[in-house]
């Protein structure tokens, strides 16, 4: 486990790692020359640029054979730390020690081209993530049986249907004999069947002694796969240990996070107006209760045109269980005038447990991304007639309104 | 597994960057399935497919000739209009094809290089083959062309490998400055191709040397595409021999552009993925 590792034979060791981004005063980096000619003369060589730290004092190691799963809330530094554990950037501060090639699959098709054939689009992208020829030629058969399209292989990917692609896409990744092999959320795509696969794969890399980094939001994917996990927030490493460990890590740090969140100046967006309040009667609702959740932003007369809202229902892991966008209902708001608004999501019958509320604000970009706006839970009372025992409810994400009739 | 694991460490980055020729090599077959992407790509659904490697330095050659030669009655000294031309066309093109595809290779590539590791050099280099085999076929044109004028180089004719590899190296050496800044300042993409224009009318691509007026003429043997014009020409064609001069400057300068390119590069090596 962790710690117990001598740095000699850890697979990863990561030591005091940190990771700084500079941004322009505006929030964003200038793109074109003349921008930061103007940029540089405005400030007369002063440092005109705020400093991010997307990473900062990490440090842990990874035995070898071991699935590590690092999740986080959005922000917290997941991506940016398994770019630099891939070498897509480098660090600003610290260092990692590495045995053993890296693979990584950080989005399934990376450097696929829709002119090449399924052939060529396979040595190409096997090159690409670190494979060599001989590597590709002597598994290049499995690849094509394990895409199960044969039929398609001198046929250019374009013409390919969505889940054909993701299926030779994740073939070759599959395939890649790298000791360490780090994955950021690719299991979401492609049908069950495939997934159900793909988990196999993915823990049949771990059990040839393989050391697998995955990185979710999906909590559910991350107890089934990985044997150890570690928690980032806000770009420092909270919790590192078991599984179980990381999760109740990451359910109790919603407090501090939903904290932070709530001062304006640490949430992402580009900030030209800021919601002032997001909240619901009370933190408790029966489910099959309509949910009712208040918001109101200040007038910023500034920004021109109107803009709209986008809230989301997440369950205790992470995942999305509801997103619901004001556009798809035509509602938009001015901001020349401070606004106080509600919204009734109806019919969501929520199982008993914790949920929290993402806010989103939203023009062409994102104004404000407020996580954590909100936790409420939902009662243990069933919204059914009748009680039977627990089998009946565990499975499925949600209730909801059914009956059954016989005609 | 056992087996001799291969130990990385990973540092924040240095000041001076310099490539690892065991990581350029160990992921050399990125390169070329890179190089073997561009060039699939690039004739998969023509019609004309790889005649149009042929057909676009003959035309352009031809129109030159006329504009040049016939409409503005520019001498090409003793060489045949459309042969001295088309010369100079291939070596021009040579120049701005590795200048031009360097360049614009790591933000043509952007999702890759924000997605996986290799060493980026390789991006820019491999986006050198399609180039080569566009001079390639231009070149054998050419020589068919001298048989058919009954034209002897002489031995001189030997040198052209030198030739080749020097334009090579300064097209490539200010491919890759500009590849780097490019990440960074789209302005470079929108500027480049404006210079390069005007650079071509300031080059004797067209006609000879001595058509320029002794006033200008500093100006044209300052330009580095002149000292490869003449060199590549006289090689291929027997003209008039470069200036000697020049043809030092050319072998000092070209991989001197070439070195300090990779070093511009190398330095932003590591923070592409951030820029781009």
């Amino acid at each position: 486990m962790f710690g117990a590792v001598p740095t000699s034979q850890a697979a990863i060791a990561v030591s005091n790692l940190g990771k700084t981004y500079r941004l322009g005063a505006m929030g964003e980096r200038p793109s074109t020359a003349a921008q930061a000619a103007w940029t540089w003369l405005r400030s007369t060589g002063r440092a005109n640029f705020t400093l991010f730290d997307a990473l900062n004092e990490v440090s842990f190691e990874v035995a070898p054979g071991e699935a590590l799963g690092i999740v986080g809330r959005n922000g917290a530094g997941k991506s940016t730390l398994l770019k630099i554990l891939t070498r897509v950037t480098a660090p600003s501060r610290g260092q990692i020690e590495l045995r053993g090639r890296v693979g990584s699959l950080l989005e399934v098709g990376t450097g696929f081209h829709p002119e090449l054939t399924g052939r060529e689009n396979i040595f190409l992208n096997g090159a690409i993530l670190g494979m060599t020829r001989k590597e590709i030629q002597r598994r290049y058969d499995e690849i094509v049986d394990f895409s199960g399209i044969e039929k398609f292989l001198a046929t250019p990917v374009k013409r390919y249907s969505s889940g054909m692609y993701v299926r030779l896409a994740f073939s070759v990744a599959a395939h890649l004999d790298t000791e360490i092999l780090a994955i950021d959320e690719v299991l979401a795509v492609g049908d069950a069947e495939f997934q159900r696969r793909s988990i196999q794969k993915m823990r049949d890399a771990a059990s040839q002694g393989r050391t697998v980094l995955y990185v979710s939001h999906q909590l559910q994917t991350v107890q089934a796969l990985c044997s150890s996990a570690l928690l980032l927030d806000r770009g420092r490493l909270i919790y590192s240990g078991t599984v179980e460990g990381t999760l109740e890590a990451y359910r109790d740090s919603f407090e501090s996070y939903a904290l932070a969140q709530a001062d304006p100046d640490n949430r992402p967006g580009d900030g030209r107006l800021r919601l002032s309040s997001v909240a619901m009667a009370d933190e408790f609702i029966k489910s099959a209760d309509p949910i009712v959740i208040e918001f109101a932003a200040p007038a910023q007369p500034k920004l021109i045109g109107s803009y709209f809202i986008s809230i989301h229902v997440n369950n205790d892991q992470g995942l999305v269980i509801a997103q619901c966008d004001s556009r798809l209902t035509g509602f938009w708001l001015d901001p020349a005038v401070p606004q106080n608004g509600r919204i009734v999501i109806r019919d969501l019958w929520l199982k008993p447990g914790a949920y929290t509320v993402d806010a989103y604000v939203c023009q062409a970009g994102v104004l404000d991304a407020w996580e954590g706006a909100w936790r409420f839970e939902v009662l243990p009372d069933l919204p059914y007639p009748e009680f039977t025992e627990a089998s009946a409810i565990e499975k499925g994400m949600v209730f909801t309104n059914y009956s059954y009739e016989s005609r | 597994m056992d087996t001799e694991l291969q130990r990385t460490v990973i540092d924040p980055p240095g000041a001076l960057n310099l490539p690892s020729i065991r990581e350029l090599w160990g992921a050399r077959e990125v390169a070329v399935r890179l190089a073997q992407r561009d060039i699939i790509v690039r004739y998969r659904q023509t019609f004309f497919g790889i005649a149009w490697v042929l057909l676009q330095p003959l035309v352009s050659a031809g129109i030159f000739t006329i504009v040049f030669g016939q409409i503005a009655g520019l001498s090409t000294g003793s060489t045949p209009a459309f042969l001295f031309t088309l010369a100079g066309m291939l070596a021009w093109n040579l120049f701005n094809g590795a200048l031009g595809r360097a360049s614009s290779s790591m933000v043509g590539n952007q999702s890759l290089v924000q997605k996986v590791f290799f060493p980026r050099l390789l991006v820019p280099l491999s986006s050198l083959a399609s180039v080569a085999l566009d001079f390639l076929v231009g070149l054998s044109l050419a020589v068919i062309l001298l048989f058919v004028y009954g034209i002897n180089p002489g031995w001189q004719v030997l040198l052209l490998p030198v030739w080749i590899l020097l334009i090579l190296l300064l097209g490539t050496g200010f491919g890759l400055a500009a590849a780097a800044y490019m990440v960074k300042y789209r302005d470079v993409g929108y500027v480049l191709p404006w210079l390069v224009q005007v650079l071509l009318y300031a080059s004797p691509v067209a006609y000879a040397l001595t058509e320029v007026p002794a006033t200008l003429r500093w100006l044209f043997d300052l330009n580095p595409v002149t000292w490869f014009l003449e060199a590549f020409r006289w090689s291929l064609l027997g003209s008039t021999p470069p200036i000697s001069w020049q043809v030092v400057a050319l072998i000092v300068v070209s991989p001197l552009v070439f070195l300090l390119g990779t070093l511009i590069f190398q330095q932003n090596e590591r923070e592409f993925a951030d820029y781009i």
